[in-house]
C-alpha cells in the first residue's frame, strides 16, 4: 500500500495486467509517442503521460502507436478482441467518439447479441472526459450517458486512484466491451493504492459516507465535490449519504434506492448535460421505484444545456460546484 | 505542577486513524474517576469505542465538546487531583495546545514493517519500549483478519513490554501465496517470522484461528512460550460456524460482507461502513480469495476437526488462559471448558470479536496474566 | 499451381450451393416466408469461393450485408444459415441476427455486417491478433464498391500498411452501391487507391474463378510471409436487386437477362473444366442435383423449426452483467 496518483494507478493497472497476460495489448494515438521521429522513443506515453514506460517494458509489438485514425484503430481493437487478444485502446478524448462510434455501438456492443451469444469481445476503450481543463467544446464533454444508453457496453467512471486501478483491472479481465472514463482533472489526485493487483466488481456502488437526511449521488469528479458539500452540510447539521455508482452500466440501483428509502431526499450531481443524462436517468428510476419514499422533489445538479465554454469565467460558471450542491441540498431539506 | 496533571488526548486506533469525533462524555466535569473508567466515547470512520482513563483522579476539564472532530493527539480533557488549582489547569491546557500546534497532528505513530521470513514475507507492527528485559508479547489474529484487529489492545499492552502484532500468511500486508494452509503450517510460518525478528521466548495471544496457531506453537516448543492467551480460539473443540467461513470467503460485495461480519459481533452496529470497505479492499487483492480458500480448506474443513487440541492441554507446561465472548456465534464458548475455571473468562455482552467489543477487560486479563507468568 | 480434381469439384459444389441457396431465398422471400430484408449474392460466386479456397481455420473473414456467399464459402452450416434467415431458434445465431448478421466465429467468419464499411477495421484487428499471437493466419475484408468510399475502408488500408498486417481487402465491385452506379460514385480507381497506400493491388475478372483464385493465392502467400496487406479488385455482377423487393428500375431493361446468359461464373467454370478435360459434365450435373436436394432440405427444416422462446429476448447481451 502506498500513495499513488490516479495517473500512476492507471499505469500500474495496465503494466500489471500486461505482465500477467500476454494477450493484453495497448494501442492508440501517441500511447508511446515519437514513432518514426528522430527524437526520443516513448516520448509522450499518451498526452497526459498515463501510458509512459509501457513501451520500453513491453515493446512496440504490445504497445502500438496508431496513426490518427480513430475508426481504424478502435475497430481494429474490437476485431482483435473478437479474435483472441485483450486490447486496451486509448480514445484520447471521448469527444472523438464522433468519428468512431459505429465501431463501438454497432460492432462491439452488438456482436454477442446478434451472433446468438457466440462472440466474446473483451476490449477496453480508455478515454478522457470532463471539463475544467479550459479545453472548450470539443475536448471537455462527459459523454458517458451516450454509451450507457447502448446495451452490450459496460461503462466505468472511476472517481479515485484506488477505484481507477481496481476497476481498470476488472475491465481488462472482463469479457465484455468496457468504456473506461478518466477525468483529466483527476490524474494528479492521490490515494492509498495497494501495490498488488486487485479488482473491484462492476455494479457495486461505493458509499463514501452515511447520513440520514439526504442521499447525494455523484459520478466521476463530481464525487469529490459531493463529498466536500456533504462535509460542509454535516457542519450545518445535515447528514448526507454519498453514493458513487462507479459504473453506470451495470448500475447499482439497489444501493441508491435503499438509501432513498432511508433518507427520502435525493440530489444527483452529474457533470454531463442535463437532458438524457445520468442525473435524469437516476431520477427516473427513483421516481418510478421509490416515489412513496420521497419527502421532497429530486434535484439534479448539472451544467446547463449548452456546450462547454472556453473562457475560464464561463467554464467556472458552467461546472457544478460544492456551493451549488449545498444550495440544492438546502432546497430539498426546506 | 504538571506532574499531577494528565492530559487525555485523542487516541490513535488502527493504522489509518487520523482524527476522531467526540460522541459523548461519560463522566461529568468534576467527577472522581478510577483508572480504567470509561470517560469518553469516540467515533472514527471505522468504529465507535469508549476511551478509558489511564489514571485515577478528577476529570477537571472537558476540553473537547461532543460533536467535535479532532486530530489524533488533540487534547480532549484533563485529569488531575482535586488539589491542583484551576490556574495550573488553565496553564497546562494552554501549554499543551501550544505544543500541539507546534508539532501538528503528525506525531510519529509506529508503522508496520515488512519482515522477510523463511518462506514468506510478514507485515509486523511493533509497539512498546525500545529496551526491556520483559519477554515480548506476540499477537496473532484470526481468519480473514489482520494486525489491526488489535488496535484497541496493542497500544495498552505495550506499556510494559514490546508487543508485536503480525499479519498471517495470505492476510493483511503479508505475502499472499499460501501453499499449505493448515494450522501446523501456519504455526511454522509464525515461528519463521519470530526467528527473522530475532525473538526468543515470547508470550503469545491468539484470536480464533490465531488461537489454534498459538496453541500449536506451545505444543511444538513449550519452552519458548512464556504464556498463552487464547481468545475465542479455534482448535479446542470440533464445532465452528462453517456458514460464516463460507460466507466470508465468498463475499465480494458490501451486502454479503456486512451480513457475514455482523455475526462476529454481539453488537452488529459496531460493523461500520469503513470496516466493511477495508475488508473488501483486502479481499479484492489478487491471491487473497485463493489463500483464504486454501486456509479454510486445510484449517477448518478437516484441519480443526482432525486436530482438536484440547486433550493436549493437560500435558502442556505453559500457563494457559482462555477469554471468550459469551455471545460468540462463530465458535461456541462452551469450548472454554477445556481450560481450568480459574483461567477461563467468558465475558458477557461480547461476541467473537471480544477483544474489540470489550477491550478494557481483555487488556487487563492479558496484562495481568502475562505479568504473572 | 494447378488445382486437383477434388478441389475443382469442391469449388464447383460451393459455387452451386451459393447460387441455389440465393435463388431459393429469392423465391421464399417473394412467397412471404422470410422476415425483414435480404441481399443476395447470386452472380458473384467466383469471388467468395475463389478467395476462401485459399483460407484455412486460422484465417478470418469479415463480410458485408450481402454475406450469404461468404458464409457458405467459409464453411458455415447451410441448414443453420437458412434457419437463421427464417428467424428460427435453430439458426446459426439463434434467430437473433438474421440475414445481415450471420456469423460463425468458430469457422473464422466474423459476421455479415449491416454497416457498409464496418468490416475493414475489424479485419485489421483480426490480422493484428494473427500477427501478435503468431498464428500464421490472415484476415480478409470483403467490401463492395460502396464501402470502398467509406472512411473506415481507407483508414484500414493505411493502418494495415502502417502496421504491416496480414490483411487482404477484396473489393467486390458489382457496379452498384444500392441503386447508384460505381462508375459515378467511385472517383479514380480502386487500384490507384491501393497504390496510394503502397499496397500491392490487382484487378481480376469476377467471372473467372481461376483468376480470382490465383490472385488470392498470391495475396495470402504475401500476408503469411510477413509481406503485409494486398488488395484485389474483382469486377462482377449481381443478379438480384440491392435487396429483395428492389424493382431495379435503375438498371437497363435487359441487363439481368443478359448477365445471366453471358456472365455466369458457374457456366464459365463448367466450360473451362470440361473443355480442358479436367471434369466431366455429368459430374457437375450430379452436384447440381445433390445441392438442389440439400437446399430443399434446409428450407423444409427451417420452415419446420421453432421460433426462439421469448426468454431469449434478454439473453446474450453480455457475458456477465
Amino acid at each position: 500500500m502506498s500513495k499513488k496518483s490516479f495517473r500512476q494507478a492507471v499505469n500500474e493497472a495496465l503494466a500489471q495486467e500486461m505482465r500477467r497476460d500476454p494477450r493484453v495489448i495497448v494501442m492508440g494515438e501517441d500511447v508511446a509517442g515519437g514513432l518514426g521521429a528522430p527524437g526520443e522513443d516513448d516520448a509522450w506515453g499518451g498526452p497526459m503521460g498515463v501510458t509512459k514506460g509501457l513501451m520500453p517494458e513491453f515493446g512496440r509489438e504490445r504497445v502500438l502507436d496508431t496513426p490518427i485514425t480513430e475508426s481504424g484503430f478502435i475497430g481494429a481493437a474490437i476485431g482483435a478482441a473478437a479474435t483472441g487478444l485483450r486490447p486496451v485502446a486509448d480514445l484520447m478524448f471521448v469527444d472523438f467518439m464522433g468519428v468512431c462510434f459505429d465501431q463501438i455501438f454497432n460492432q462491439a456492443a452488438k456482436f454477442r447479441y446478434m451472433f446468438g451469444g457466440k462472440a466474446v469481445t473483451p476490449v477496453v476503450i480508455r478515454t478522457m472526459y470532463g471539463g475544467g481543463f479550459r479545453a472548450a467544446s470539443q475536448h471537455s464533454q462527459c459523454l458517458y450517458p451516450l454509451f450507457t444508453h447502448i446495451p452490450g457496453l459496460k461503462v466505468v467512471i472511476p472517481s479515485s486512484a484506488y477505484d481507477a486501478k481496481g476497476l481498470l483491472i476488472q475491465a481488462i479481465r472482463d469479457d465484455d466491451p468496457v468504456i473506461f472514463f478518466e477525468h483529466k482533472m483527476l490524474y494528479d489526485d492521490i490515494d492509498e493504492v495497494p501495490d498488488e493487483a486487485y479488482t473491484i466488481p462492476f455494479g457495486e456502488a461505493n458509499v463514501l459516507r452515511e447520513g440520514g437526511d439526504l442521499t447525494l449521488v455523484a459520478l466521476g469528479r463530481m464525487v469529490k465535490l459531493a463529498r466536500e458539500a456533504a462535509e460542509s452540510l454535516a457542519r450545518q447539521g445535515i447528514s448526507c449519504t454519498v453514493i458513487d455508482p462507479r459504473t453506470t452500466s451495470p448500475m447499482d440501483t439497489d444501493t441508491i434506492l435503499e438509501s432513498v428509502a432511508d433518507t427520502g431526499r435525493l440530489v444527483i450531481v452529474d457533470e454531463a448535460h442535463p437532458r438524457c443524462g445520468m442525473a435524469a436517468d437516476i431520477s427516473a428510476i427513483v421516481a418510478q421505484e421509490a416515489f412513496g419514499a420521497l419527502k421532497a422533489p429530486i434535484r439534479m445538479v448539472t451544467p446547463p444545456h449548452t456546450p462547454v465554454p472556453f473562457s475560464p469565467a464561463l467554464e467556472d460558471a458552467y461546472l457544478p460546484t460544492p456551493a451549488r450542491i449545498i444550495e440544492a441540498a438546502r432546497r430539498v431539506m426546506a | 505542577m504538571s506532574g499531577q496533571i494528565t492530559p487525555i488526548g485523542m487516541p490513535k486506533w488502527g493504522l489509518a486513524m487520523t482524527e476522531g469525533k467526540v460522541n459523548a462524555w461519560l463522566v461529568a466535569e468534576g467527577a472522581a474517576i478510577a483508572a480504567g473508567d470509561d470517560i469518553v466515547e469516540i467515533e472514527t470512520s471505522k468504529i465507535t469505542n469508549v476511551f478509558e482513563s489511564p489514571v485515577a483522579g478528577t476529570l477537571r476539564r472537558q476540553v473537547a465538546q461532543p460533536g467535535e472532530t479532532l486530530p489524533v493527539g488533540a487534547l480532549l480533557g484533563v485529569v488531575a487531583e482535586a488539589a491542583v488549582d484551576d490556574a495550573a489547569i488553565e496553564a497546562f491546557v494552554a501549554q499543551y495546545r501550544a505544543h500541539q500546534a507546534e508539532i501538528g497532528s503528525a506525531e510519529a505513530a509506529p508503522e508496520p514493517v515488512m519482515v522477510a521470513a523463511e518462506g514468506w514475507t510478514a507485515r509486523v507492527l511493533r509497539m512498546g519500549p525500545d529496551e526491556t528485559a520483559a519477554a515480548p508479547l506476540v499477537l496473532i489474529h484470526g481468519f480473514g483478519g489482520d494486525l489491526q484487529n488489535w488496535q484497541f489492545n496493542q497500544p495498552d499492552l505495550a506499556a510494559e513490554r514490546a508487543v508485536y502484532a503480525l499479519d498471517l500468511p495470505g492476510h493483511g500486508g503479508s505475502s499472499k501465496v499460501v501453499a499449505e494452509g493448515g494450522v501446523a503450517a501456519l504455526a511454522a510460518s509464525v515461528w519463521a517470522a519470530l526467528a527473522a525478528l530475532g525473538l526468543g521466548r515470547v508470550h503469545l495471544a491468539g484470536h480464533s484461528l490465531g488461537g489454534a496457531i498459538a496453541l500449536r506453537m506451545a505444543l511444538d516448543q513449550g519452552a519458548r512460550i512464556a504464556s498463552l492467551t487464547l481468545i475465542c480460539p479455534a482448535g479446542l473443540g470440533p464445532e465452528i460456524n462453517a456458514g460464516y467461513i463460507d460466507g466470508f470467503v465468498r463475499a465480494e460485495r458490501r451486502k454479503e460482507m456486512k451480513a457475514a461480519v455482523e455475526t462476529l459481533f454481539a453488537d452488529p452496529s459496531l460493523v461500520s461502513r469503513d470496516m466493511i470497505e477495508d475488508l473488501l479492499k483486502y479481499k479484492r487483492l489478487d491471491g487473497v480469495p485463493a489463500a483464504l480458500r486454501t486456509i479454510a480448506a486445510a484449517a477448518f474443513a478437516d484441519g480443526v476437526r482432525a486436530s482438536v487440541m484440547a486433550p493436549s492441554l493437560a500435558t502442556l507446561a505453559v500457563p494457559v488462559q482462555v477469554i471468550w465472548g459469551a455471545e460468540d456465534r462463530i465458535i461456541p464458548p462452551a469450548q472454554a471448558a477445556a481450560v481450568d475455571a480459574a483461567r477461563r473468562h467468558v465475558l458477557p455482552g461480547a461476541g467473537h470479536m471480544v477483544h474489540i467489543e470489550r477491550p478494557a477487560e481483555v487488556n487487563r486479563l492479558i496484562a495481568a496474566f502475562v505479568a504473572a507468568a | 499451381m494447378q488445382l486437383n480434381r477434388e478441389q475443382l469439384l469442391a469449388a464447383y459444389r460451393m459455387m452451386r450451393t451459393i447460387r441455389t441457396f440465393e435463388d431459393r431465398v429469392h423465391t421464399e422471400f417473394s412467397a412471404g416466408g422470410i422476415p425483414g430484408f435480404v441481399h443476395l449474392y447470386a452472380g458473384e460466386e467466383a469471388s467468395a469461393v475463389g478467395i476462401c479456397m485459399n483460407l484455412d481455420d486460422r484465417d478470418k473473414i469479415a463480410s458485408t450485408h450481402r454475406g450469404h456467399g461468404h458464409c457458405i464459402a467459409k464453411g458455415c452450416d447451410v441448414d443453420g444459415m437458412m434457419a437463421e434467415i427464417f428467424g428460427r431458434e435453430s439458426g446459426l445465431c439463434g434467430g437473433k441476427g438474421g440475414s445481415m448478421h450471420i456469423a460463425d466465429l468458430g469457422r473464422g467468419m466474423m459476421g455479415a455486417n449491416g454497416i457498409v464499411g464496418g468490416g475493414p477495421p475489424l479485419i485489421c484487428g483480426a490480422a493484428l491478433t494473427a500477427k501478435t499471437l503468431k498464428t500464421g493466419g490472415v484476415a480478409v475484408a470483403f467490401i463492395g464498391d460502396g464501402a470502398s468510399n467509406q472512411g473506415t475502408t481507407m483508414e484500414s488500408y493505411n493502418l494495415a500498411k502502417a502496421w504491416n498486417l496480414p490483411a487482404i481487402f477484396v473489393v467486390e465491385d458489382n457496379g452498384y452501391a444500392e441503386s447508384t452506379a460505381s462508375n459515378w460514385s467511385v472517383s479514380g480507381s480502386q487500384l490507384k487507391r491501393a497504390e496510394g497506400f503502397a499496397i500491392p493491388a490487382v484487378q481480376v475478372d469476377g467471372l473467372d474463378f481461376f483468376a480470382i483464385n490465383e490472385a488470392a493465392r498470391d495475396a495470402v502467400e504475401r500476408a503469411r510471409g510477413g509481406g503485409g496487406p494486398s488488395l484485389i479488385h474483382a469486377r462482377l455482377n449481381r443478379y438480384h436487386g440491392h435487396f429483395e423487393g428492389d424493382a431495379q428500375t435503375y438498371r437497363a431493361p435487359d441487363e439481368i437477362e443478359r448477365l445471366r446468359r453471358d456472365h455466369d461464373p458457374l457456366l464459365v467454370f463448367r466450360q473451362r473444366v470440361t473443355q480442358a478435360g479436367l471434369l466431366e459434365g455429368g459430374q457437375l450435373d450430379a452436384i447440381d442435383a445433390d445441392v438442389a436436394d440439400q437446399i430443399e432440405h434446409a428450407v423444409v427444416a427451417a420452415k419446420g423449426a421453432a421460433m426462439p422462446p421469448l426468454a431469449n429476448l434478454l439473453t446474450d447481451v453480455y457475458v456477465t452483467y
